[in-house]
């Protein structure tokens, strides 16, 4: 082989775009990564795939300067790197998005894209009407509307990332980086952001492609490299891994995925929640649900749609200006947080590390926190009572923590979900709503969950399930409602997506076509927009059809 | 310029807590000049004076608005310009003045680079090292002088650093405008001045984003001891002395002008001019509050109340 100095060339005799070989990297005594190897050829897109801890972040962080490696080597094009910081890898071609985390909130979109990289008017002075400039023409070539004088705190979380992918692809990089470029983007966002890297592609950047979707990768990847449990398992061209097969290199042998999940059938009880004309502030509209006991009611649809709102105003974080709440056949005010515990509803929100969990704070605080009075005496927290509250869902729910004691930032994205969940069902809540749980947590950990929404429902709960995964909405649901701007426009029932017509014991392509039945569906719905629940019957979702 | 207005006027109104100062300096400076005018509020010599009694703190303002915007912040600025004004004077009876100017900068940098030091290296808290660092300051300067005032008999620095003025107009009016210019100029259009917003802004990103943020604190620290030992100079000159008590408290007020001009408290956002009229305000409600005759302890009670109600209200709520 060729280790001299000029680097590494593919079989075809191609210089290598990078090429990482025998890299470890420890935290602490925990190994992130040990004697990794990863090489990425020119003009290609390299899916880089594993569950949560398997080690892509920690080596892409190494490739970017921002880790330096135990050992290992680093070349980029034939030039090995030496210093291992930001500055030296971006010098040397290397571009990435950082899920969110390298904007200033506080800084406009366009001061973001050419951050340290300013556009200069003369005398050193930065002119930031060029940038904006600038920042407008990469928006247009991806056919994205973002405001480049916007500042970015202001922005939602799509627009957001478009501005991270556009920072990052604005540096003319030879090695572009995108580490869940996707995980806020509407679909049609993707389909846009595709094009752009096949254009890339074609000019010989090298991309290397993060992500949790699947489909995703099957759409846009050429090669994969998987990693488990910060090992290299395999690199192969995407026409050799199937997605079964990929799954089962991510996950090891513990799982298949969401396929073999247990759905059951539902035992109906009586209406546990109900929804009345329920209007919020600005989201939802004039909404009216009913979910009964046993019951998994799935709820679809765009972001913004209005899905987190709705399950906002049930938890009573932003109130319901008009419309009635019924629980249990019986009208309740929910005005705040404290009255929606009371009444039996718990809600898992969709930003765990912020609104879920106290990162910092250990395992049994975190479980105990929705229940202090519960498990304190005169004022006094009791010890004993947190313990058995806290081992008694660890063990129910299975989490993976060293011990109850544990800061909850140091578990994995699963099991910080899992103590989430836990901390809600201490409440002994009736009514389960959780809004997108599995949201960046790797297929193993996913499934896992879904179970574990399964099982709640088949205790006697009643549950309102939000994601923007069909397929996990196809395991886990007994029934998929459709949102579209504050609005219900569908109520889509387990049975239409049942009958596909392929029998039973082919699971697989069931649940392929279930899935594009429900994709069909959910379009159509967001299409017409025929209103549901609304008594009169006429529809006023999209008055301007 | 017909293009601009429309788009600041708007902006005006989505961030009027931020732009609170544009409205609050000319409510109160109309406000005491009907009320007070009898009493030479609106007196040109009264005006100056409230121009050379601000010189210094708007100086230490213009370099705490970098502090703050890089999320840091420096409580020592005060005790730093007393310390300076020793040191200078002391240098200025052996030396001569040169020298005297060079030990006031070097007092400046010296102080800032441990602070920066403690700060960035050590990992203490700003809060903690400058508060420290005000008490360190202070007893050097009441040490080395033997807590007593030392003279300056040098006209030239007196003249140049203080007393001085041209065609009527006070050196020290220059001066502010001198590090006015060049500190918004840094701020908002140089690479320098971006990356203190950036890691201000949010620290991760701003390293994710090639940004040594750790230089970038260290360097505003310095800034703003080294500024505080110029304004330090200022006094020295005006007072003709040196002594320890010289900008003693200035660290509310230099802080207070900032906020009040509309930098954050959090960092990632900051303007110079604005701290720039926050202390003139600072001046301005001074020189009021003792026009109206009120007692030195009305004069504390009074400011107090008046920089809370107009900090509260420049804050950004969510």
């Amino acid at each position: 082989m060729n280790e001299a100095a000029d680097g590494k060339s593919s079989a075809a005799g191609q210089l290598l775009a990078v090429s990482m070989a025998g890299i470890s990297k420890s935290f602490g005594g925990v190994r992130a990564l040990d004697d990794v190897s990863l090489e990425i050829e020119q003009g290609e897109v390299h899916a880089l795939l594993g569950g949560n801890g398997a080690g892509k972040s920690t080596i892409l962080k190494v490739l970017n300067g921002i880790h330096k490696p135990d050992s290992g080597t680093i070349t980029v094009a034939g030039r090995k790197l030496t210093a291992h910081t930001p500055e030296e890898s971006r010098a040397a071609g290397i571009a990435m998005n950082f899920q969110e985390m390298s904007l200033i909130p506080t800084l406009t979109v366009a001061q973001n894209v050419f951050l340290t990289r300013e556009a200069k008017a003369g005398m050193g002075l930065i002119d930031d009407r060029a940038a904006e400039r600038k920042a407008a023409e990469l928006f247009a070539i991806l056919e994205v509307d973002v405001d480049p004088k916007a500042v970015v705190g202001d922005l939602g979380a799509g627009q957001k990332q478009l501005t991270e992918i556009v920072k990052a692809i604005s540096q003319d990089a030879k090695v572009l980086v995108l580490d869940e470029p996707s995980t806020a983007l509407a679909v049609s966002d993707v389909d846009r952001l595709f094009v752009f890297l096949r254009k890339l592609k074609a000019r010989g950047v090298a991309i290397i492609y993060v992500s949790h979707r699947m489909d995703e990768i099957a759409r846009i990847a050429d090669r994969a490299t998987i990693f488990r449990d910060g090992r290299h398992v395999i690199t192969a061209p995407l026409s050799q891994l199937p997605i079964d097969t990929m799954i089962e290199y991510i996950v090891g042998k513990r799982s298949k995925g969401l396929s073999d999940v247990e759905r059951g059938t539902a035992v109906k009880g009586e209406v546990l929640l109900e929804l009345r004309g329920v209007s919020g502030k600005y989201k939802p509209e004039n909404v009216k649900l009913a979910v009964h006991r046993g019951e998994v009611v799935g709820l679809a649809g765009l972001l913004g749609s209005g899905r987190s709102s709705l399950a906002r105003v049930i938890a009573g974080i932003e109130p319901a200006v008009s419309g009635e709440i019924l629980i249990k056949g019986k009208a309740v005010k929910i005005a705040n947080p404290g009255d929606a515990i009371g009444a039996g509803v718990a809600l898992v929100p969709e930003a765990r590390a912020t609104q879920g969990i106290i990162p910092a704070h250990s395992v049994a605080s975190n479980m105990t926190l929705a229940v202090l009075d519960r498990v304190s005496m005169a004022g006094f927290v009791d010890p004993e009572k947190v313990r058995s509250v806290t081992d008694g869902m660890i063990k129910r729910l299975s989490v993976k923590t060293a011990s109850r004691d544990h800061a909850v930032s140091t578990l994995s994205g699963g099991n910080q979900q899992k103590v989430v969940i836990g901390k809600w069902l201490a409440t002994d809540p009736d009514i389960l709503v959780l809004d997108e749980p599995t949201a960046g947590i790797d297929i193993g950990s996913k499934s896992e969950i879904i179970r574990l929404v399964r099982e709640l429902a088949a205790s006697g709960k009643a549950i309102l399930f939000i994601s923007s995964e069909l397929s996990e909405l196809l395991a886990a649901c007994d029934r998929i409602l459709v949102m579209s701007e504050g609005r219900m426009c569908a109520d889509i029932p387990r049975e239409l997506l049942d009958d596909v017509g392929i029998p039973e014991h082919d699971t697989a392509h069931r649940l392929q076509a279930a899935e594009q039945r429900l994709q069909i569906e959910i379009q159509e719905a967001l299409k017409y927009g025929q209103e549901i629940g609304n008594d009169d019957g006429k529809s006023n979702a999209y008055p301007e059809l | 310029m017909t293009t601009v207005s429309p788009t600041l006027i708007q902006s005006f109104k989505a961030n009027w807590r931020q732009n609170i100062i544009y409205i609050g300096f000319p409510v109160i400076f109309v406000l005491f000049a009907l009320t007070l005018n009898e009493k030479g509020f609106l007196n040109p010599n009264n005006l100056l004076n409230i121009v050379r009694q601000t010189a210094m703190i708007a100086v230490m303002a213009i370099a705490m608005t970098f502090v703050l915007s890089a999320g840091e912040i420096d409580l020592s600025v005060g005790a730093v310009a007393g310390l300076a004004t020793v040191t200078v004077a002391m240098t200025i009876a052996v030396a001569g003045p040169v020298a005297g100017v060079t030990a006031g900068i070097l007092t400046g940098i010296a102080v800032g680079m441990f602070n920066g030091w403690l700060t960035t290296r050590i990992g203490i808290p700003s809060f903690l090292t400058t508060l420290a660092m005000m008490g360190i300051a202070k007893g050097v300067a009441m040490w080395i002088s033997n807590t007593a005032a030392v003279p300056i008999l040098s006209p030239g620095y007196s003249w140049l650093f203080g007393g001085g003025a041209l065609a009527k107009i006070p050196v020290l009016l220059f001066w502010m405008v001198l590090f006015g210019a060049i500190g918004h100029m840094v701020l908002r259009r140089t690479g320098f001045g971006r990356r203190v917003l950036a890691t201000g802004g949010g620290e991760t990103a701003a390293r994710y984003s090639g940004i040594d943020t750790k230089a970038i604190k260290f360097r505003v620290l310095v800034m703003s001891s080294t500024a505080a030992a110029f304004a330090g100079m200022l006094y020295a000159g005006r007072l003709q002395s040196g002594r320890f008590q010289l900008g003693e408290g200035d660290e509310l007020s230099v802080i207070a002008a900032v906020v009040l001009g509309g930098t954050s408290l959090f960092g990632g956002r900051g303007t110079v001019v604005g701290s720039i009229i926050g202390a003139l305000m600072i001046g301005v409600i001074n020189n009021g509050l003792i026009l109206m005759g009120l007692e030195y302890s009305q004069q504390l009670i009074a400011r107090g109340g008046i920089i809370i109600l107009a900090v509260a209200l420049s804050q950004k709520r969510s």
